[in-house]
């Protein structure tokens, strides 16, 4: 998006700038953590997860763009994508194993390690 | 007739970005609200993929092209794979596992009431630095982040490769459960 798009003839509101993309961040950051503490069921503990990954890696991306961070943004969320796709596949790994012992993928009926 | 053109031009020039920005914003807190909320889990996923590729479309709007790719590629093509196959193979839950009861929803919102008003009070109080709008590439940033990734980000980007391959050869052996 070229910088002359952003027109002095729009109102304040319709001027994207950094804090427009922290508060959808944010929020989407607060539907994770929903997720992660209402659902009892571990895929969608894994889906709020992943939210909260995306909203941090939106931030990480809209600093890039709007501060002096630059392409080191772009690429610790590049960092971050690549460790969340690790996080997944060890996740549903773990799960199968789960389920397969207990028939179960709630997060309240796998206490065996439970002290 | 040149007239409605150049006004219409304006127009756009002075609300379209606006638009983008707040249709996306729609679409992806709309997606991953029903995510969040939805009674079925498979409901929940494929809502999981539209926003993920609402997010996609943001960073498009951020002007980071690579990352939109990426974003297409490894989540709604990988992760969404990986996590459908979860809802799949582990299907046959009783039906009080698949919604939110009372009790959890309770507990969720005391938590994540609080973490909202932080974050967004801080994120609204704060003056965060900008720099001049004409420090902003625009031909995107792919070039910038092979750089970095090649030179100052060397040994991170190699340590996260090794690091991928352990997790998906432990994935795998995990996934096997003990079975030769």
């Amino acid at each position: 998006m070229s910088p002359a798009l952003l027109a002095a003839g729009a109102p304040a509101w319709a001027q994207i700038g950094l804090g427009h993309y922290l508060v959808v961040s944010a929020l989407l950051f607060t539907l994770g953590i929903l997720a992660m503490v209402a659902r009892r069921n571990a895929i969608g503990v894994l889906i709020g997860i992943e939210l909260v990954l995306n909203a941090a890696n939106v931030n990480l991306v809209a600093f890039g763009r709007f501060t002096d961070a630059g392409p080191k943004g772009p690429v610790f969320a590049i960092f971050v994508i690549l460790l969340a796709a690790a996080e997944a596949a060890i996740m549903l790994a773990l799960l199968l194993n789960i389920f397969e012992r207990s028939g179960s993928v709630s997060v309240d009926d796998a206490t065996e390690l439970r002290g | 007739m040149n007239d409605i053109l150049a006004k219409t031009g304006d127009v756009l020039r002075d609300w379209g970005p606006a638009l983008l920005f707040y249709g996306m914003a729609g679409l992806v807190l709309a997606t991953a609200a029903y995510a969040v909320l939805a009674r079925k889990i498979d409901h929940s996923a494929f809502s999981l993929m539209a926003c993920f590729a609402g997010v996609a479309g943001l960073y498009a709007l951020l002007g980071s092209d690579f990352l939109a790719a990426a974003q297409v590629v490894v989540y709604v093509g990988g992760i969404m794979v990986l996590v459908v196959f979860g809802v799949l193979l582990t299907d046959r839950l009783p039906i009080e596992f698949r919604q939110i009861s009372r009790e959890t929803a309770v507990q969720g919102l005391a938590v994540a009431i609080p973490v909202a008003v932080a974050i967004l009070g801080a994120v609204l109080g704060t003056a965060w630095p900008t720099r001049p709008e004409e420090a902003v590439a625009d031909e995107g940033t792919t070039r910038e982040i092979g750089v970095l990734l090649l030179t100052d980000y060397l040994f991170p980007f190699e340590f996260a490769s090794v690091l991928l391959l352990v997790a998906l050869v432990g994935a795998a052996r995990l996934a096997r459960g003990g079975r030769s």
